[in-house]
């Protein structure tokens, strides 16, 4: 992790970064932003965590737990709402299992997430399966799809 | 043979997600093992395009030979050789898969003035802006007229800001030039965050040169060396597009010191958002650029006094700036001939919903709703009753049918009790739940509130528990008093446009389907069937045949019954997820 980090903070020096940007590149590394990284960059750079912390918790990028190793995004925007995104969305909470109130399931194996607009309204309503735009989905194809990631194991 | 091959393929986000960088290789390929001109040579191309608009048809695939143009809709990989066999060798079109009068119909209307060269040109490649007379603008402005003369043909052009709030922009550059400082700013604001609207995406993805010219354009007029384009993460290939584009900009010398061989040196930055939609307010912007939560703060100062780090800043939207280069070029008249008194030129609008053609359109302002609606739009899906557009997004309002025959421009819209807004429109019909609608875009605000301030903290989320209970069923006498009640004080003392903003979906489904909400409170019922708290599924038994598709669809295990014998749902253990509903060919679950 240590080299990780260091990486980090020389591109942080040379760039002219900020604490967004230094979240943004942990985000980046570890798929979410472990509580060590964050007292690390306090110490070094003599910023309370907390600072970091109020920022991470602002924006809807960073993540303060760990997430699924597949990542399973629904969009919730205007148009994807009047086609019928919130039943994709209870769906997939049901079919994967994940707690309430929780957005990845226990195995670490899916993580669930709402996007306000993904701006692909012409084709509503959208799901990523792991950073592929998939449109017009339906149940029905979304529980394909959903089966497809579950085989390619 | 023919002398010149064209292939245009859509590269936007929706024709990605339709396949399109599997299809562009693929035609590259025939093209190859055909013998056709292996080399790809000016005589043959095959190029990828941003969007060009009906994102509903992709993906969409433009055959251009010998100059003669035909586009191809719902292109699948497997069509891809029997296109290439009958239409480019053989000279035949393949007429079954060619657009028909709805795609000609979409575009009859329309004005393309910002998507002109969308879904036209490569955008990942300089050279192909600059063939269509790309930077010919800032040359222009650069080589023969000072900032005060430029800023003038942008005063005179009445272009406003597109973002949504229309301040006239050649008054803001203006503003900011008379500026004494050291330090100016000019920023681009993409952080396109209204659910349903995705012009600025489109712009960045299909033609990201024409908005770099107009911010450099306006670096110039107010004096402005540094440049960002603060973009939001949610769009990866905008983003990279951009940086691409600014990399080439940069080699061609068009940004960076002594611009053209002038005195003049300006550079941009990309600042990635980080998922906040506040941060499209301009003060949060800047908060969020110098690396701090993107709070707003209270105007004035505004940004042209004290912006970024305490600059004079100029912020304008994707939009607007890619309005730049052509206003340069046309002149001020021309883009002052299209458009109603007070508002100016041509709108991007992002038609979504329930509308047969989805999809970007490009229209001058004045045009009517009707006519966006149904001439360019073909109508409602399904042959279902039109019953409201909703724009502006969540700051928006929702428009009954009675104003389909308003004259769209910022003014009218404001009048009705919406607003323009960044242009995005969703057309919803009579299977839309209008307290639903507002529920949905008050669950956006109260989540997006930045918190700073109580009215908007504190009254969203109080709006949003009413609409909840009125959804669930639970709904008291008053509460439609209330809500209005409530909206009124956020309104009148939010600190920003967010808040200011937040109660307008309330408010406007309040004042033209209080017979929607009333059936909710007094019936308990959804006369739109859904709200899931006020549904129940059932199986009619005269269209059962029994197939069995539901009791294996239901997640739930609540629908019983054997084969070829009529279903029944057990109600108790139903979650109304709706699945049943969707799967059933032969209509025989019911919602009521």
């Amino acid at each position: 992790m240590e080299e990780s980090l260091e990486k980090i903070l020389t591109n942080y020096r040379n760039n002219e970064g900020n604490i967004i940007t230094i979240l943004q590149d942990l985000e980046e590394t570890f798929g979410y932003i472990p509580e060590e990284a964050v007292n690390w960059f306090s110490k070094r750079l003599k910023i309370p965590a907390s600072r970091f912390f109020g920022i991470a918790t602002f924006y809807a990028q960073f993540h303060l737990k760990p997430r699924g190793k597949n990542i399973i995004t629904v969009c919730r925007g205007t148009a994807c709402h009047v086609k019928g995104s919130e039943r994709l969305l209870n769906r997939l909470f049901i079919e994967l299992d994940i707690p309430a109130g929780e957005d990845t399931s226990d195995d670490l194996k899916f993580t669930v997430e709402k996007v306000n607009c993904l701006g692909a309204c012409g084709i509503a309503p959208v799901v990523v399966f792991n950073k592929e735009v998939h449109g017009k989905m339906t149940l029905d194809k979304l529980m394909r799809d959903l089966k497809s990631i579950n085989t390619d194991e | 043979m023919s002398k010149e091959i064209k292939i245009k393929v859509c590269t936007g986000t929706g024709g990605m997600a339709a396949g399109g960088e599997n299809v562009l290789s693929l035609f590259r390929n025939a093209l190859l093992s055909a013998g056709i001109d292996a080399t790809f040579s000016e005589k043959c191309s095959v190029d990828k395009v941003g969007c060009r608009g009906f994102c509903g048809m992709d993906l969409l695939v433009d055959v251009i030979v010998d100059g003669k143009k035909i586009t191809y809709k719902y292109v699948k990989p497997e069509m891809v050789d029997r296109i290439v066999q009958e239409h480019i060798i053989r000279g035949n079109p393949v007429v079954e898969w060619m657009v028909e009068d709805d795609f000609y119909n979409f575009h009859k209307k329309q004005t393309k003035v910002v998507l002109s060269q969308c879904g036209e040109i490569d955008p990942e490649d300089i050279n192909a802006y600059i063939e269509v007379g790309g930077y010919d603008s800032l040359k222009k402005v650069i080589t023969s007229m000072t900032p005060e003369e430029t800023i003038s043909v942008i005063k005179n052009s009445g272009l406003r800001g597109r973002g949504g709030a229309g301040f006239p922009t050649g008054l803001k550059w203006e503003i900011c030039h008379r500026k004494k400082s050291d330090k100016k700013y000019i920023i681009c604001n993409a952080d396109e965050g209204d659910p349903g609207a995705f012009m600025d995406r489109s712009v960045l993805e299909g033609n990201p040169h024409s908005v770099l010219e107009g911010l450099t354009i306006g670096a110039y007029s107010i004096g402005a060396e540094e440049g960002y384009v603060y973009i939001r993460a949610e769009y990866p290939l905008a983003v990279n597009r951009l940086r691409k584009a600014i990399e080439q900009s940069r080699q061609k010398g068009f940004i960076g010191n002594d611009i053209l061989g002038k005195r003049f040196n300006f550079d941009i930055k990309i600042k990635l958002g980080a998922g906040a939609f506040v941060c499209g307010e301009e003060t949060a912007l800047i908060a969020s650029i110098e690396g701090k939560r993107g709070m707003p703060r209270a105007r004035p100062p505004f940004p042209v006094d004290s912006g970024l780090w305490g600059k004079p800043t100029v912020i304008n939207n994707v939009e607007t700036l890619a309005n730049v280069p052509y206003i340069i070029k046309n002149g001020a008249e021309w883009f002052a001939s299209f458009g109603t008194e007070k508002s100016k030129g041509t709108k991007v609008f992002a038609l979504t919903g329930k509308v047969k053609n989805n999809g970007l359109i490009e229209v001058p302002l004045g045009i009517t709703l009707r006519e966006i609606i149904f001439d360019i739009g073909g109508g409602i899906e399904g042959e279902k009753m039109f019953k409201a557009v909703q724009t502006g997004g969540p700051s928006g309002g929702c428009i009954p049918a009675e104003f389909l025959d308003l004259e769209v421009d910022y003014e009218s819209l404001a009048q009705v009790g919406s607003i323009m807004g960044s242009g995005g429109m969703v057309v919803l019909d009579e299977t839309n739940c209008m307290v639903n609608t507002a529920k949905f875009f008050l669950e956006f605000t109260q989540a997006e509130s930045c918190g700073k301030c109580t009215p908007c903290r504190v009254g969203t989320k109080r709006l949003l528990e009413i609409l909840e209970r009125i959804t669930s069923g639970n709904g008291k006498e008053g509460d439609i008093e209330l809500l209005e009640e409530l909206s009124y004080y956020i309104k009148t003392s939010s600190l920003c446009g967010l808040g200011m903003t937040a109660p307008n979906p309330v408010l406007s489904t309040i004042k033209y389907f209080r017979d929607e909400y009333e059936a909710h409170i007094k019936d308990r019922r959804c006369p739109a069937v859904v709200c899931r708290d006020l549904i129940t599924y059932s199986i009619l038994e005269e269209l059962c045949t029994g197939c069995g598709a539901c009791k294996r669809a239901c997640p739930a295990d609540a629908i019983r019954g054997i084969r070829k014998k009529t279903h029944t749902i057990d109600t108790s253990l139903c979650i109304k997820c709706g699945t049943c509903f969707d799967v059933c060919k032969f209509k025989a679950i019911m919602k009521s």
